[in-house]
């Protein structure tokens, strides 16, 4: 059963083939299975079975209508969830109990879905690997050696490995797509304000977006239909009456205009993943597409002005972590500042002092000019360079990272190294945008590469479209876990 | 001393905003409150909470703004203020540095010199922080964040205070306005209204500006006029001794009379202002600026102005009443009920002020209702009690605002209106003072004055002085 998508699921759950717990229990043995390999989870939901009987019940009684009802589904452990610990993968709050629960995740318990656990990610969400997680770095279901990707590289992982059928994440820079590629699953970031950032545990406030990540773009669809929705608590949120966004799913990309980045395609790309995206942009050709190459203005700026407003936000957002009101707090310390110090020099870890370091730097007094305000008109030009190819494509079709998963421990060596693999990804986020990653093919050691869809503001249904035409065309996809065993 | 020196003083008032919730969350603003029941995930910091603006906290800026004659940002933002205190639980404070609501208002203040226009740099809106409570018994720290997240407006005035008496005409007026706009009680003591002053001196007819210091925790027109002229009389002594003012933030000890450096400039700190991206920019159209305008209610002026037109008031009584918005209140419908504008003046102006100061109680204080009040002067008015039982009937309505017809009938106050009562008073008060008769016969009526008292004791005051003197009078004369 764990073979099948979210929707396979949900509608043999709706015509009682079998039940909530049956649909729990088969990924929780998968979970048993993947887990000590892989260590895609922070916390399981302990009360997982009560859960599963009561929606169960729910469903019986016909009361919920969501083609997701009763599916199992895994979420990031930067997503508050009331009751269930959710410790960004961070020292700091390795006791943290939220009070409520984040919109998203109220929107996925009112139609029906059931937690099976909180997922590993780098911590506070700073990190493209997962590797930054105090509770230690999760694996590639396709490569043990390898990393996921991240920052919601157990998400990815956890739907890849079969142990959840689908799940959230959280996109800043590239966050969901990019361990979507490295594992071979479905992501999608949407347009800034469609999802409620409300309980998502801020990192870059401007640039966070909360998405799914599942096996295909249908369920991707499906999910992001439950999880968006206008909210008044979240001044950022946006009200939109086009988010059907299962309406997108059509076969028909005759005439849509597909625009392919130059910039995208050169050096620092891996050569298989060159070949793969380009393949997939005459494949959409043939298709009756109508693809072209353009140059995008601006592209090597993408990278400073992410980390310069990204890291700047996050020093500020990762104040509150103080060791006063929850959170980790130092044994010993001496006076107030002592407390804060210890506090905050033994609760984070090294990535989040870099991060908060640079943001506080570029915040101060003397640089604010020079580097915060300056970040702010480049993302302004970024996102008209976007607005500008726009008004010509459709989409726009790239890779949604220079190369396929990195071995484990490759990439904290480097970290500006790191940091450059964001470059195709982290522009949507600057510019608001919508992407999805779409499963594009594999390179010479098997690991799966990820094309991305961008799309204009509030054009989710034509990244969807465009992307669930390529998935058809592509054919079916196997994720390891599905492989027979040979003999 | 040989030179002569001017203070150059500019202000920056924290008013508290009285909206019914707080400007980021939907928690009560209430004052008091066991601790840490007026919170929520919001105004506590809680991880992945969101701040969204009260729309009751722009609309109340806006009023306070162009009362004050400021200019408006149509186009705001809000800011962070990054420090770190436990009392402000995301260790920064929202608030508008860059873009701040109003800007370059002026008012008007009165003193002994005469008018004086003090201009008015900007008015921004932010949070207040919460309380922190130092249990010195169990060596420890305890905070509650119930303040956390109430509004409040800072009122920023250009330097062009130049004395005590100007910079407690300007709270003054800024006080009264907020009031009479409904925006803040403005109870100093309560702080809902907290001024820092800054203040520096230079040699007079010099134009440039010496260097100033900040001085904080002035909870008090009383404090703030002494902090003013210490800190004066402080900066002098340096200056003549030959030593220089330093830039600082100074705290005011009002028991000691004495200020103490809080932090010099040297280690100032680095806020590292930047806009808030949790909360949108704020559009403010006309539309919303014309609505407010059209609602702004009369201030002082106008209200001194129509009372002297429309009541009759002298213009000392016009301003005696209007200068707290309580009085005002009380005054205006206690006159429309009882149509005697000039009467509710003086009840207002003689016995209510005077219980006030004897209670040591502020006119917001007052509990009395105006139909009360318009009650006892009908009551007074139509001779059911004399004056003197009044004002006893008075002080009962001061304490608990009752029903002065009740109070009457209850303790049996009201006026013998059985005329035979009265006529037998006087005959018995008549027989028992025979000499006094006599004399008054012999023309030193004077002694009339004894025999009313006489009589009134009689009657246990329950008669009218003016009436018991006609009867007394008829009947000596007789």
């Amino acid at each position: 059963m764990i073979e099948q998508t979210a929707l396979q699921i949900g509608q043999k759950i709706k015509q009682k083939e079998i039940t909530v717990m049956e649909a729990v229990e088969a990924s929780l043995m998968q979970l048993r299975k993947s887990e000590p390999k892989l260590h895609a989870y922070v916390t399981e939901n302990d009360k997982i079975a009560e859960r599963a009987l009561k929606i169960q019940e729910g469903i019986t009684m016909g009361r919920y209508d969501s083609p997701l009802a009763g599916v199992p589904v895994a979420v990031k452990d930067n997503i508050c969830t009331k009751d269930l610990r959710t410790t960004c993968s961070s020292r700091m709050l390795a006791d943290f109990m939220p009070v409520y629960d984040a919109q998203a995740v109220e929107n996925l318990k009112r139609a029906g879905a059931v937690i099976i656990g909180k997922t590993n990610m780098d911590e506070f969400a700073m990190g493209s690997t997962t590797e930054t997680s105090s509770y230690g770095v999760t694996k590639n279901p396709w490569d043990e050696t390898r990393v996921p990707g991240g920052s919601s590289g157990g998400s990815a992982a956890a739907v890849a490995a079969g142990s959840a059928a689908y799940a959230l994440g959280s996109d800043t820079g590239g966050s969901i797509r990019q361990p979507s590629s490295f594992c071979g699953v479905v992501g999608i970031k949407p347009t800034y304000g469609t999802v409620s950032r409300y309980g998502l545990i801020a990192y870059g406030s401007s640039l966070d977006q909360i998405g799914p990540i599942a096996k295909d773009v249908a369920d991707c669809a499906a999910v992001l239909e439950v999880i968006a929705s206008y909210d008044q608590k979240d001044s950022t949120s946006v009200k939109r009456d086009d988010m059907r966004f299962t309406d997108g799913l059509s076969e028909d990309v005759r005439g849509m205009k597909i625009g392919v980045p130059i910039e995208y395609l050169e050096e620092g790309l891996q050569e298989e993943v060159r070949e793969s995206v380009v393949k997939a942009a005459s494949m959409l050709e043939q298709a009756g597409a109508v693809v072209e190459y353009f140059e995008l203005e601006m592209t090597e700026y993408v990278i400073p002005a992410y980390y310069v407003i990204a890291s700047a936000e996050a020093s500020s957002n990762l104040a509150r972590f103080d060791g006063v009101k929850y959170g980790y707090r130092a044994g010993n310390y001496e006076g107030l500042h002592g407390m804060y110090k210890k506090s905050r020099s033994e609760g984070f870890g090294a990535e989040v002092k870099r991060r908060i370091m640079l943001g506080s730097f570029v915040l101060s007094t003397g640089y604010y000019d020079a580097y915060y305000l300056k970040a702010l008109k480049t993302k302004k030009l970024i996102k008209k360079s976007f607005n500008d190819a726009f008004e010509h494509y459709d989409l726009i079709l790239g890779p949604t990272a220079p190369s396929t998963a990195p071995r484990l421990g490759e990439s904290l060596e480097c970290p500006l190294q790191m940091y450059l693999g964001d470059i195709y990804t982290a522009a949507t986020n600057l510019a608001g945008l919508p992407a999805i990653s779409v499963p594009c093919g594999v390179d010479k050691y098997n690991l799966p590469i990820g094309v991305q869809f961008t799309g204009d503001c509030f054009q989710e249904k034509k990244i969807i479209r465009g992307a669930y035409a390529f998935e058809k065309m592509r054919g079916a996809w196997e994720l390891p876990f599905m492989k027979k065993e040979v003999c | 001393m040989t030179k002569q020196y001017e203070s150059v003083i500019g202000l920056e008032v924290h008013v508290e905003l009285a909206t019914r919730t707080k400007i980021f969350c939907g928690c009560s603003t209430e004052f008091g409150g066991a601790p840490n029941t007026h919170t929520c995930p919001v105004c506590t910091g809680m991880p992945g909470s969101l701040p969204v603006l009260n729309k009751k906290v722009v609309e109340y800026a806006l009023k306070a703004g162009l009362a004050l004659n400021c200019g408006i940002n149509q186009y705001s933002r809000f800011d962070r203020k990054n420090y770190f205190y436990p009392d402000n639980p995301q260790n920064y404070q929202i608030s508008q540095l860059y873009l701040p609501i109003c800007h370059d208002g002026w008012i008007e203040i009165e003193t002994a010199a005469g008018q004086k226009t003090v201009g008015i740099h900007e008015i921004h809106m932010e949070e207040d922080a919460g309380k922190l409570i130092h249990d010195e018994w169990q060596d420890c720290s305890l905070v509650d964040y119930n303040r956390s997240g109430v509004p409040l407006i800072e009122i920023v005035s250009e330097p062009d205070m130049r004395s005590a008496e100007e910079v407690t005409a300007y709270l003054d007026k800024l006080r009264l306005t907020m009031q009479y706009l409904g925006v803040s009680d403005c109870k100093l003591q309560e702080g809902s209204m907290r001024a820092d002053v800054n203040l520096s001196v230079r040699e007079a007819g010099i134009k440039t500006l010496g260097t100033r210091t900040e001085m904080k925790n002035l909870n008090s027109f009383k404090a703030i006029a002494r902090a003013i002229e210490a800190e004066k009389a402080r900066q002098i002594e340096l200056l003549e001794g030959g030593k220089p003012v330093i830039q600082e933030t100074r705290r005011w000890d009002d028991n000691k009379e004495y200020s103490y450096a809080m932090r010099s400039k040297e280690d100032a700190k680095d806020y590292r202002y930047f806009p808030d991206p949790d909360l949108v920019p704020l559009e403010i159209g006309d539309p919303w600026i014309e609505r407010v305008k059209s609602e702004q209610p009369e201030l002082r002026t106008e209200k001194m102005r129509r009372y002297q037109q429309v009541y009759q008031l002298s213009e000392y009584d016009a301003s005696i009443i209007t200068g707290s918005k309580k009085l005002a209140d009380l005054f205006e419908v206690t006159a429309d009920i009882c149509k005697m504008p000039k009467k509710a003046a003086n009840w207002i102006i003689g016995e209510t002020l005077k219980c006030l100061k004897e209670h040591n109680m502020e006119p917001e204080e007052l509990i009395l209702s105006p139909q009360h009040l318009a009650r006892l002067i009908q009551i007074v008015d139509k001779g059911k009690v004399n004056q003197n039982i009044a004002k006893d009937v008075f002080r009962s309505m001061f304490k608990a605002d009752i029903d002065p017809d009740d109070y009457i009938k209850e303790h049996g106050l009201g006026m013998v209106e059985d005329p035979e009562l009265l006529t037998n008073a006087v005959a018995e008060v008549m027989g028992e003072y025979e000499k006094a008769v006599a004399q008054y016969r012999e023309g030193k009526t004077k002694v009339i004055g004894f025999l009313i008292g006489q009589v009134m004791k009689k009657m246990q005051g329950k008669a009218d002085p003016g009436q018991v003197g006609e009867v007394l009078k008829s009947a000596l004369e007789n």
